[in-house]
């Protein structure tokens, strides 16, 4: 029960959301974090298809995947997805 | 306002409801069939494809869907509506709780039967009273003509911006649903005033900005989303205040409409009939006030001060009402067209006990369990209730607080 956090007759009406989801950093649910390896990936893309946060993009300039850790939140799914094995998960803080 | 000149038609119950919805301009009907409710989306179905309303009608495969369609459709800024009974109220329950909190004001006829098992078509309250607690406003009729009356004003209620809250009206099945009544129909001009276009209030959006609160692609709304510990108590608090709104605005909506109907159900929310001086009253819900005056008045011709209470509101539950309507009463008894099984009477007991327990002076309060299953309640069953409450009113001696009657032992 936080005092900064509007009161019932503040609050919007039914759940409406007032502020964007873009500011909620889903990232830090994260136990297990993605890391990439450059040379055993085929840039497929079946990762950032998969990825069901949008958190994989690949960048032209680059060519590289990029991943959004302020949205990833681990699950693992580019992983188990990837064909070429390039992208392991590993415990928060022992990468 | 004046007064309207109106057409009488006979009508049932089902049919004046289906009328009043015909003439509400309401843009999505989303229904199932069920007894005896079915000649409510039948009738309107066959304006739909007769050209005569403007209704998007959506044929779905259950109850729940049929409710969650109406949430979405209702969500988006549309007029909906839907009935149901029994079974299908039952199906319906997770999503009478979204409609609720989503503050979507889909209003509903529930044309009350008994719920399985045994099964059972007829007429009683039980299916509505499971709904107590889910946040919608619950109007009960004791004819067809406040069926089609209520339905008017129903629109206006949960669609009122204090209280953006899904209603039901009940009515008695087959009691009123099938039975042919004289029914005065007010001009569809009158009523599509009357009613008016549906508003919405403004809110803030996720970009800062506010917005109507309607789901739009022009300005994009989340509606109901996940709500934890943080502010789901908030949002709750929130529909409680709007309930308590609610009993001015049916009050208000009631009045306004009196106004060119020349009728009158109580003050909206309750109906007191000859209550005044009465020593005696029974409280009861539904068509059964209509055999309940009947018997008040043959017993006002022998003297006896006997007096009726008709809830037409059940939720919210105008407490004030109930309370000043029965201070000074000598006995009281409350009839239950549903059982609260292990429960310390029927629900509308509960309801009432609790009401007058401020009062300084209570009066002697018991309970009949009546009508389950459709189980005819004859005038002199209800003569009996009142030599009841004579002898309790004269001794003060309650001998069974909560007692089944027309029941066989």
């Amino acid at each position: 029960m936080s005092p900064q956090k509007k009161g019932w007759k503040e609050v919007p009406l039914a759940g409406v959301c007032w502020i964007s989801s873009t500011e909620y950093k889903t990232g830090d649910w994260r136990s297990y974090k993605p890391v990439w390896n450059t040379e055993k990936c085929t840039r497929c893309m079946f990762c950032h298809i998969y990825c069901p946060e949008g958190a994989i993009k690949h960048d032209q300039e680059t060519d590289n995947m990029v991943f959004d850790y302020d949205f990833c939140k681990g699950c693992g799914i580019c992983a188990n997805e990837c064909p070429a094995d390039a992208i392991e998960m590993v415990l928060e803080g022992k990468e | 306002m004046a007064k309207v000149e109106q057409e009488i038609v006979p009508l049932n119950g089902d049919n004046a409801v289906a009328y009043a919805v015909k003439q509400c301009d309401v843009d999505v009907v989303a229904a199932y069939p069920i007894t005896p409710q079915t000649i409510i989306v039948e009738k309107f179905s066959e304006y739909v494809a007769d050209g005569e309303v403007d209704t998007e009608f959506v044929c779905v495969e259950s109850e729940h869907t049929a409710m969650t369609c109406c949430i979405t459709a209702s969500a988006t800024g549309a007029r909906t509506f839907t009935a149901t009974a029994s079974a299908g109220l039952a199906l319906m329950h997770e999503m009478l709780g979204v409609a609720s909190g989503c503050r979507t004001p889909v209003v509903m006829s529930v044309v009350n039967r008994a719920l399985s098992a045994p099964i059972n078509i007829h007429c009683d309250h039980s299916d509505a009273m499971c709904e107590r607690d889910i946040g919608w406003i619950q109007l009960y009729a004791e004819n067809s003509q406040e069926a089609y009356d209520s339905i008017i004003q129903a629109f206006r209620i949960a669609e009122n911006l204090d209280v953006m809250l899904p209603t039901m009206v009940g009515l008695d099945g087959f009691v009123l649903s099938h039975t042919l009544e004289n029914v005065s129909i007010l001009p569809d001009e009158a009523v599509k005033k009357f009613v008016g276009t549906r508003q919405v209030p403004m809110v803030m959006n996720h970009q800062g900005k506010l917005v109507p609160f309607k789901l739009d692609p022009a300005n994009p709304l989340t509606i109901g989303p996940l709500d934890l510990q943080d502010y789901y108590f908030e949002h709750k608090r929130q529909q409680e205040e709007s309930m308590r709104k609610a009993l001015d605005v049916i009050k208000q909506v009631h009045d306004e409409y009196a106004k060119q109907s020349g009728r009158r159900y109580g003050n909206g929310l309750v109906e007191a009939y000859r209550l005044d001086d009465a020593e005696i009253a029974t409280i009861c819900i539904g068509s059964t006030a209509g055999t309940v005056k009947t018997v008040v008045d043959e017993l006002r011709e022998n003297g006896v001060k006997a007096g009726l209470l008709r809830m037409r509101a059940f939720r919210p539950l105008p407490v004030e009402d109930i309370v000043s309507n029965l201070s000074g009463k000598k006995a009281v008894a409350v009839m239950d067209r549903a059982c609260s099984f292990g429960g310390n009477g029927g629900p509308l007991f509960h309801e009432i006990r609790h009401a007058v327990y401020d009062l300084p002076s209570r009066p002697k309060l018991v309970n009949y369990i009546y009508g389950l299953g459709g189980r005819d309640t004859p005038p002199y069953m209800i003569d009996g209730i009142y030599k009841e409450l004579q002898k309790i009113a004269e001794t003060g001696e309650i001998e069974n607080k909560v007692q089944f009657i027309g029941l066989r032992e």
